[in-house]
């Protein structure tokens, strides 16, 4: 049976019907097209899916689709605003944190729940927040970088 | 080379912008309008007699539009380098990952439903695990027709005379030292849309490292099913990772071809994360017994290498690690005679695979242990032993291979002034520091009979250019580094080159992303087209501006004569005026760079490669008594890289390499027990998190290859081959133990302490 659910996807209010067996990854890449969420293993150990729901990094393939009813959530491509890309995007982008890409979306997700939370995030603070994205390519050095770099420059 | 522009400048990857804003199309992101998904039943059992198949419950089952099973590949149809694996099995079962039948469904759930309806019956057989019982004489064979289990691959190389140089030596050290199977653990898992036309021609969307030779494999199959003369067209999405895992075609592209052939609908195969782990081919076990022998004066006087490598049931390029191993084994460091067997042999375990360092690590952590238990016993600082025997530009090894550029000494000097070798060596305090060097291909490796990599360039109207590369982005950075080489040859910003990497209907033939070879070769390839096509721009704007060519210059997209400053155009105006012209010519050059090495020869000899990159790593460790843990204070990675020609690129290859090395060195380890995977997901196999990093320097050593691009040489594989033995020889220095079968863990660690305690 499916079920009319409404949230705040990315600043629009969205009204869908889901089945209830989803999950909210499944939502987002399967049905509204929002493919930058990325699935990496689907049991919630990877991070690659990771969105903000209500201000905190969630893994969105272990999320039940019901229960983004009324949240307010951001995916990867709710960060760009009027062009502009994020200046978390921009970091990664110029420190070289980007390598194949795949754990980049929900690597930046981690990153913006973060800094949203903390005004002067610790090098700790830093590691914690990204410790369940995985990243296979960077050695995360640069990765840490960047999202120092949008810290200390705001 | 001091006023280059572009090269050698810290440009950000030119495909980040996409993957940081969610846009970048991954195979998991492809969706064509009908497709259908497919998913694999695989074996129960390790070894197996399948006593019954039937597919007739899942076929009913709505949604489903196919089951196939091996009687509906090809009879006789085999897939890997010695043709042994049928991509779906029937009659015997070999191993775990034993594709059995597939689905093609609606939707992933229905197929994954109608997999558990396939019934099957099997009669459970012995299976044998370990390579040295599956060697036996008399074992039982895992391949019936074989009349052995160990590979048709006698890896023998023999330089000098090893028995005369023992006899000869003042020290020997002989040990046994093992290394684990590991995964790539890319986080894209693996994945192909297999789709065919009217016409039977195939396009395959697809993660592959190798478009020309899987368009050759899938071009094979499409004869075996009796589709002769058709097209096949690889379209590359983004691949998330590769390490080497696919360098190879597998069965689950063959499957995709297949129902997709049976349904005459585009067919989507996606790996879960936990197929990656059981269904794809990891790094080798291996089990190498070393000795060493030196001089009075810690002069190597030979090296002689016996070693067993689990093939697993089938064979890919896993089979052919040894002939890279031989680099590190006749070449790392001068040595005289050097003696290397290697035996592949079939077991019911999983079979292997390319995995960055393609066997240089498993070497390499034999030899440099080796080497510190050598120093040990000549009583030689360990450094002070790699110094004196460190390799030279102008030496020809016992391999034949001719060393051009060389920054050896320069990469350990660094690692001994960086890591404060001198105050932290030998203090046994817990705290120690090792190290250890490398040597691997950097200028190609003709392991093909072609090395090549073409490359097309084509100018617009506006002065932009598109260059179209045979050569894949795996995330290293090619894409970049080709960008850069062909601005700076023409004379314009990067931002006026677009790169076109991943479709085999446009893009120029390349042998794969493999052996580090891509900057050196794809970056050779564009620098020859680039030089071409700037030659006709200078022809044509010597028309113009009725000066020589010669006398001509290119810069930030205005053509202007050295001697007249006045007299330019841009770049865009020379161009129009060639397109516009009657009788005008299309802008076009193209060039293909295949580099001057050479195939070994019988003997194994031969200069596989045109350059050698180099490297050492020193590591500082502090080990815990009481729990085991290792901990890294300073890591020092010093690489001669020819020349940078994008230090931050290339400082993510070493930060890259280095984390998975350490990985490698202290933690990951497939567990297989009796054929089976144990620790197939990411909570149980752990991979290195943002909190494992430890304090890396990556330090940059340039030498300047006088055939590289620029000067460069190969980064994409050194960074992680000498990490585990420096780690192992920096425990040693701590504390006095050494763990000779990686990976490190505390619980080794522990028990080597207690058994030197008593």
């Amino acid at each position: 049976m499916k079920k009319e659910i409404t949230f705040n996807l990315n600043n629009e209010e969205t009204t869908v019907e889901v089945d209830p067996k989803w999950t909210l990854l499944y939502l987002l890449r399967e049905v509204l097209n929002l493919t930058g969420t990325k699935e990496g293993c689907g049991y919630g150990e990877c991070g690659a899916c990771t969105v903000i729901i209500d201000g905190k990094a969630v893994n969105s393939c272990i999320f039940p689709v019901l229960e983004a009813e009324g949240k307010n959530i951001i995916t990867i491509e709710g960060l760009a605003k009027d062009g502009q890309m994020h200046p978390l995007q921009k970091a990664f982008i110029e420190k070289g944190a980007v390598q194949c890409g795949f754990c980049t979306p929900g690597m930046i997700m981690s990153a913006k729940a973060l800094l949203d939370e903390k005004k002067n995030p610790t090098d700790e603070d830093i590691k914690e927040a990204i410790e369940g994205n995985l990243c296979r390519c960077t050695g995360y050095v640069m990765i840490i970088d960047a999202i120092k770099s949008v810290a200390a420059g705001r | 080379m001091d006023n280059l522009k572009v090269v050698g400048k810290k440009i950000p990857k030119i495909d980040a912008p996409l993957k940081a804003t969610g846009a970048a199309i991954y195979i998991q992101d492809v969706k064509i309008p009908g497709m259908l998904h497919g998913k694999i039943l695989y074996s129960q059992y390790p070894h197996a007699r399948i006593i019954k198949l039937d597919t007739s419950k899942a076929e009913k089952l709505p949604g489903v539009r196919a089951v196939v099973t091996a009687k509906d590949m090809p009879p006789n149809f085999r897939i890997g380098i010695m043709k042994d694996n049928p991509p779906l099995k029937s009659g015997k079962v070999l191993s775990i990952r034993d594709e059995i039948a597939a689905v093609a469904a609606t939707t992933p759930e229905i197929a994954e439903e109608a997999l558990s309806l396939i019934e099957v019956e099997y009669e459970e057989l012995p299976g044998i695990f370990d390579p040295l019982e599956a060697m036996k004489e008399g074992a039982m064979l895992i391949h019936e027709e074989a009349k052995s289990n160990i590979l048709k691959m006698p890896w023998r190389l023999i330089c000098g005379d090893v028995e005369k140089a023992k006899q000869e030596s003042a020290y020997i050290v002989e040990d046994t030292f093992s290394t684990q199977w590991v995964t790539h653990c890319c986080l894209g898992t693996s994945g192909c849309v297999a789709h065919f036309d009217m016409h039977n021609n195939l396009t395959m969307y697809s993660n592959t490292q190798i478009p020309s030779l899987a368009q050759n494999d899938f071009v094979e199959a499409l004869n075996a099913f009796g589709l002769k003369n058709r097209r096949v067209r690889i379209i590359q999405a983004v691949i998330g990772g590769g390490f080497g895992s696919k360098l190879d075609t597998y069965a689950y592209e063959y499957i995709a071809i297949l129902l997709a052939l049976k349904t005459r609908k585009p067919v989507k195969i996606i790996f879960t994360r936990e197929e990656e782990f059981f269904a794809t081919s990891p790094r080798q076990c291996t089990i190498t017994k070393i000795s060493h022998g030196c001089d009075k004066d810690g002069r190597l006087t030979f090296r002689d290498v016996e070693m067993v490598l689990d093939n697993g049931a089938y064979t890919s390029w896993g089979a052919t690690t040894p002939s890279v191993m031989m680099l590190p084994i006749s070449s790392l460091y001068k040595v005289p005679n050097v003696r290397y067997i290697a035996k592949c042999v079939y077991t019911n375990n999983t079979y292997c695979q390319a995995m960055r360092g393609y066997g240089n690590p498993q070497a390499t952590f034999a030899i440099e242990s080796s080497l510190d238990q050598l120093a040990e016993k000549a009583g030689i600082d360990p450094l002070e032993l790699r110094r004196i025997n460190a390799n030279e530009p102008g030496e020809i090894t016992p391999q034949r291979f001719k060393i051009t550029s060389c920054g050896m000494k320069e990469c350990i000097e660094e690692v001994y002034k960086r890591l404060n070798w001198k105050e932290k060596r030998g203090k046994d305090n817990g705290r120690g520091v090792g190290m250890a060097s490398l040597i691997h291909v950097g200028g190609g490796a003709r392991v093909y009979k072609s090395d090549g990599c073409g490359t097309i360039i084509k100018m617009d109207d506006f002065g932009k250019v598109d260059v179209f590369t045979g050569a894949s982005d795996i995330g290293q950075g090619s894409d970049t580094v080709i960008a850069q080489i062909v601005a700076e040859v023409i004379g314009i910003p990067i931002e006026d080159v677009n790169v076109i990497n991943n479709d085999t209907d446009i893009c120029p033939w390349d042998v794969g992303v493999h052996a580090s070879r891509t900057t050196f070769v794809a970056g050779n390839a564009a620098l020859g087209a680039a030089r071409k096509i700037r030659e006709q721009i200078l022809e044509a704007a010597g028309k113009i501006l009725d000066e020589d060519p010669a006398d001509l210059d290119i810069k930030d997209g205005m053509v202007f004569s050295t001697k007249n400053k006045e007299k330019s155009t841009p770049l865009g105006k020379a161009l129009r005026k060639i397109h516009y012209t009657l009788g005008g010519k299309m802008l076009m050059a193209e060039y293909f760079y295949d580099p001057a090495n050479e195939n070994f020869d019988k003997e194994f000899k031969g200069n596989l490669s045109v350059s050698y990159a180099y490297g050492a790593h020193g590591v500082e460790v502090e080990v815990d008594r009481e729990t085991g843990k290792v901990k890294i204070l300073n890591y020092v990675a010093a690489h001669d890289v020819g020349k940078a020609i994008n230090p931050l690129l290339l400082e993510g290859q070493i930060y890259g390499g280095g984390l998975q090395g350490i990985g490698y060195a202290l933690g990951e380890k497939m567990v297989y027990q009796n054929g089976r995977l144990m620790n197939g997901n990411f909570l149980d196999y752990k991979i290195p998190t943002a909190k494992d990093v430890p304090p890396i320097q990556p330090v940059i050593v340039e030498t300047d290859e006088k055939d590289g691009p620029f000067g460069a040489k190969g980064i994409g594989e050194p960074g992680l081959v000498p990490t585990a033995p420096a780690i192992a020889n920096a425990i040693y220095d701590a504390i006095g133990v050494r763990i000779k079968d990686l990976p490190i863990t505390p619980e080794k660690i522990l028990a080597a302490l207690k058994a030197k305690d008593k």
